[in-house]
């Protein structure tokens, strides 16, 4: 083995000329490799680093989705508050609506009871009024008609009679009065 | 080994290393395909191969120590040299450029573990195949994007250049794209691998040879092995920086040739 190499001690060899066997081992060698490295590595990376990057972005996206969804929660809060208060503001309103109705119709109603009481007063004045006039008709028609017969049946001579006849007829009116 | 070559030499006093070192003989008979650059390549195909399917075999959301380490290797080529360089195609040429990283940085490795100890890109020939492979790729990648005819055409014919600049420009540019690029990718990361491996030799083997002479150098020889484990980290460095250089060339290439002008 020595032997080679002191022979080839004594002649220069050009570093720059290739081995056939090298250029062709290298060549295979490299290919294997390439192939290897292709097929079994590089996949499985790519695959470790998608699933790195699916977990970071998955994550991501989920608290992106919690925080619309506490986004969608507030705004549904908000707008039930604002509408219980415009159903508690309606509210009030209808009372107050309701409330001045009632005393509207109450006074409406004592009005036309106070009316009615006033027809009935009337009418009952009236009533009374009539039996009186209807009253007084018939006891002055009597009085006349007494009156009449009276001075009809006495002649009336002098002023003593006539005074004395109306005395009379006072008298017997009173009479007839107190009786 | 190296030690017997110079034993046997010893008489003659010392030989410098020099390229002869890099031909390391079979190690069965005479059949070319057993020396140990060629046990080295398909050492490094298997321990990356095995490295890397162990560690993606779970592909967990959350990776262990074991996965985190062949993750950061994958994501460093995938992120900061083929997404960086190439833009948004750069997904098809990942498997590409992890291999051609990995490959290299394991075999430029092997120039400073124990016991290998030899870079196995300081052979020039494994150099020359991956030059050849991202020469390939990327005229492959530029003429199918482009089509033949445009594609040459703009590396010619470089847009937004005054006619007359052609005659110096169109030469300068085919011999470019089509030789220099190559030939300087590949010879890049040999120069560097052999230029590296010498100079250990040269401190290291050079210590060896002190310790065995009088007793005033025996005494030198120890700062020539600290220069020597010096040099080792160095090395270490220049090797992750090579395969790194080599992996981004070879992204930048094929980003040139996608672009629709250079």
């Amino acid at each position: 083995m020595s032997n080679t190499v002191i022979l080839a001690a004594g002649e220069k060899i050009n570093p720059l000329v290739p081995h056939t066997a090298e250029l062709i081992v290298g060549a295979i060698a490299f290919t294997l490799l390439f192939l290897v490295l292709r097929s079994r590595v590089v996949p499985m990376f790519e695959k470790a680093f998608a699933a790195r990057t699916e977990a970071i972005q998955g994550g991501m996206e989920r608290a992106e989705k919690a925080q619309l969804e506490a986004q969608r929660a507030l705004v549904q809060y908000n707008e039930q508050l604002s509408k219980a208060r415009e159903e508690a503001q309606t509210l009030r309103e209808e009372a107050r609506a309701q409330g001045s109705a009632i005393v509207e119709e109450l006074r409406a109603k004592a009005q036309e009871e106070a009316a009615r009481i006033t027809a009935a007063a009337h009418a009952s004045i009236e009533a009374e009024r009539q039996q009186a006039v209807t009253s007084l008709r018939n006891e002055v028609g009597t009085l006349a008609v007494e009156l009449a017969s009276k001075i009809v049946g006495e002649a009336l001579e002098d002023q003593a009679r006539q005074s004395r006849i109306v005395d009379r007829f006072l008298d017997d009116l009173e009479n007839s009065k107190s009786k | 080994m190296r030690s017997s070559v110079f034993l046997s030499a010893e008489g003659e006093g010392f030989v410098p290393p020099s390229s002869n070192d890099f031909e390391l003989p079979p190690i069965f008979g005479d059949n070319p395909f057993t020396t140990k650059p060629i046990f080295l390549v398909f050492l490094s195909v298997i321990l990356v191969s095995v490295f890397f399917i162990l560690s993606s075999r779970k592909a967990a959301i959350v990776p262990s120590k074991f996965q985190f380490a062949g993750e950061s290797i994958y994501a460093f080529v995938r992120n900061d040299l083929a997404r960086d360089v190439i833009g948004h195609e750069f997904m098809r040429f990942v498997p590409y450029l992890f291999t051609l990283f990995t490959f290299i940085l394991t075999n430029n490795i092997f120039g400073i573990v124990p016991f290998l100890q030899f870079p196995t890109m300081s052979r020039v020939s494994f150099p020359y195949v991956l030059a050849i492979t991202v020469y390939l790729v990327f005229h492959y990648v530029g003429i199918r994007k482009q089509g033949a005819w445009k594609y040459f055409k703009e590396i010619m014919f470089m847009p937004g250049v005054p006619k007359a600049a052609y005659i110096l420009i169109t030469p300068l540019e085919l011999l470019t794209f089509l030789l220099v690029r190559p030939l300087t990718l590949s010879l890049r990361l040999f120069a560097n691998m052999f230029a590296g491996h010498l100079l250990l030799l040269v401190f290291i083997l050079g210590g060896e040879h002190l310790l065995q002479g009088v007793i005033g150098l025996k005494l030198i020889s120890p700062f020539a092995f600290f220069i020597g484990i010096v040099l080792t980290f160095f090395e270490f460095m220049v090797q992750c920086l090579q395969a790194y250089i080599f992996t981004l060339l070879a992204a930048l290439y094929i980003a040139g040739a996608l672009a629709d002008e250079h």
